[in-house]
């Protein structure tokens, strides 16, 4: 069953008199539980085909589907609502609320939801303990690692069961070995969790953790690799 | 979350929230110490009027206070007392005077003066001159040849206690009426002119001096709360015949301070205003330094699924924190201030001249109105919250790729 179809998706930025094509006519489908890489040099729109399939911009043309919901044709407030309830967003930085702890950024997501408080608090504990970070829950980001904080973001991104988690470069600012175990940790929440994880990455250690791998090139999918 | 969340931001730095937090001290500190003492001033112009001879209420035979001669005085006062008896409430005080214009003169001066004839007992109970010798004695009822005068018109004809002072006026037949006295007391005032102006004698030794009968000029009315005025006047008005007599307020027998109190009302709360405006481009500054100085924080709120006004919330949440612990210690600032010069007030007598003038004390003490405190709060708190909100939908406004994209 694919959770993503995108059917000729097209995005054009404007920087003044000068249009920069960054999407051309993507196509892509993506199935459910799927551990996808999309791999490319910068420039050429991995991030922009994220940010689109997400929610957090629109496409200038063509159709996303998400879960059988066209996203291209739904108004702010109802991408907003997409958003908190079905996907879960993992950041290159700036990843986590600075005023509040490893513990209260997990919860921040299902207080929006208005999931109860102890059951968001049992939730936030066991998924934190998951992702081995059982001794920092009362941390605020700048107290933890930059391989903890994204730890801390991949919690959050699935402790309220995502259709899809959206990770951009999420390794981008973390030595080898912790982005090594930051990968370990996302394709066991994969697979334990059955959550479908699309991320960017130019990183080669980060696509060979994938199961399948897109490649984009100036705005087209160039490539696949199973 | 929302406040926990604003509490903690407003902590980010902590130097900037110090500096508007200050700025938010100083405005409510001000609002509500010098709003408490443009209070006291008006207040103690009020008291000032009433107690020098004006009372809440009084009656007057009509025409007395166009024209304030001893031919229209209360012919019967035992119709007026008989009415006040009725109407009055038990714990209110009344007196009868008389009072007229005379010509004050000894061996080297003489002058204008007012010549009252008091009861000496009620008089005491009603006006200021019971408490206000300072030297010699206060009157005796029946005391037929003492006179008190204040301490400016002793200085003013360079007389002093026991020494003779003649009062010259016109008698109810026209005729010039004079009597020496022997000055008994000196008395002060809060202001100079009163000194000056009022010489005080029994209304028998009046009544001598003036050939009149058992006629009064004036009744004063003292009542346990002032705001019963218009309630008791009205009340004297319905049984005393308008044809004969005139019944009117402190309001109206004081038409400029009660013109002042109504200035002063509007003044305050001008000046609550004018001191926000300048606190209100601080808050603004201070928000609007901070949403922007968190563009993508904002931008990853919203990637979350966080909706714009739940945005708004929590910025203002930010500047409620502002606005409220600037507010608890500009109050006590405030209410610190107004207590040290509970007792000793701010004294002003080197500007006296020019206060008096203006029917103001020589020493201002605070007066602590509770509906200005509440409205100054309210403007600061209401309206802080307001003009927070231009930041707020700011914040609000970023699109998230924008957003996290900012540099």
């Amino acid at each position: 069953m694919n959770i993503v179809e995108c059917r000729d998706v097209k995005k054009i930025y404007r920087q003044g008199k000068v249009e920069v094509h960054a999407l051309r006519g993507v196509n892509l489908s993506i199935q459910k539980g799927g551990f996808i890489a999309l791999a490319g040099p910068s420039g050429s729109g991995k991030t922009t085909l994220l940010n689109i399939i997400g929610g957090l911009d629109y496409a200038n043309s063509g159709s996303i589907t998400l879960d059988g919901n066209i996203i291209n044709e739904m108004s702010q407030s109802k991408l907003a609502n997409l958003r908190l309830n079905n996907i879960g967003f993992v950041f290159q930085a700036y990843n986590l609320i600075p005023v509040l702890s490893a513990l209260e950024n997990v919860e921040f997501v299902m207080l929006l939801q208005g999931v109860p408080a102890a059951e968001r608090r049992k939730r936030a504990t066991t998924i934190l303990d998951d992702v081995g970070l059982k001794d920092a829950y009362g941390r605020r980001p700048a107290e933890l690692s930059g391989g903890q904080q994204q730890r801390v973001a991949v919690a959050r991104a699935i402790v309220s069961n995502p259709l899809i988690v959206l990770a951009d470069e999420p390794t981008a600012n973390l030595d080898s070995k912790t982005g090594e175990g930051l990968m370990e940790m996302m394709r066991e929440m994969n697979e334990k969790k059955d959550v479908t994880f699309i991320f960017s990455t130019h990183d080669r250690m980060v696509m060979d953790y994938a199961r399948r791998l897109v490649y984009i090139r100036d705005g087209l999918v160039a490539d696949e690799q199973e | 979350m929302y406040l926990q969340m604003g509490w903690r931001n407003i902590w980010r730095n902590p130097r900037r929230t110090i500096v508007i937090m200050t700025a938010v001290i100083i405005g409510v500190w001000a609002m509500i110490f010098l709003g408490a003492l443009m209070r006291g001033i008006s207040e103690q112009m009020v008291r000032n009027g009433i107690t020098t001879l004006t009372g809440h209420i009084q009656v007057h035979h009509r025409g007395f206070r166009k024209d304030p001669v001893i031919e229209n005085s209360i012919d019967k006062p035992e119709v007026v007392e008989a009415a006040l008896s009725k109407i009055l409430p038990q714990d209110a005080r009344w007196t009868t005077r008389v009072r007229v214009d005379a010509i004050a003169s000894n061996a080297r001066h003489s002058g204008g003066a007012t010549l009252v004839g008091i009861d000496p007992e009620r008089e005491a109970e009603i006006s200021f001159i019971g408490q206000a010798v300072t030297e010699g004695a206060y009157l005796k009822t029946g005391d037929t040849y003492g006179i008190i005068v204040g301490q400016a018109l002793a200085d003013k004809f360079e007389t002093k206690l026991g020494r003779k002072l003649v009062m010259m006026s016109q008698d109810t037949k026209g005729d010039i009426a004079s009597r020496a006295f022997r000055i008994t007391g000196i008395f002060r005032a809060e202001m100079e002119a009163t000194e000056k102006q009022f010489v005080f004698v029994t209304t028998g030794a009046a009544r001598k001096m003036l050939k009149l009968g058992n006629e009064a000029s004036e009744v004063s009315i003292l009542l346990t709360d002032y705001k019963e005025s218009d309630e008791v006047a009205d009340a004297l008005r319905g049984v005393l015949p308008s044809e004969s007599y005139d019944v009117e307020t402190w309001r109206e027998l004081l038409p400029l301070v009660t013109a002042v109190l109504k200035i002063y009302d509007w003044f305050i709360y001008l000046w609550f205003l004018i001191i926000f405006i300048a606190m209100g481009f601080g808050i603004v500054n201070t928000i609007l330094m901070a949403v922007f100085e968190r563009i993508r924080e904002f931008g990853l709120l919203k990637a979350l699924g966080m909706k714009p006004w739940w945005i708004v919330k929590e910025v203002l949440a930010e500047s409620f924190f502002l606005l409220i612990l600037g507010m608890v210690v500009g109050n006590a600032l405030g209410f610190l201030s107004i207590f040290a010069l509970t007792d000793t007030g701010i004294d002003l007598s080197a500007l006296s001249e020019g206060l008096e003038f203006a029917g103001m004390s020589r020493v201002i003490y605070p007066f602590v109105l509770i509906t200005d405190i509440v409205a100054a709060n309210l403007v600061v708190l209401i309206l802080g919250l307001v003009v927070s909100i231009y930041p707020a939908v700011k914040a609000a406004r970023f699109t998230p790729v924008k957003a996290m994209a900012h540099t």
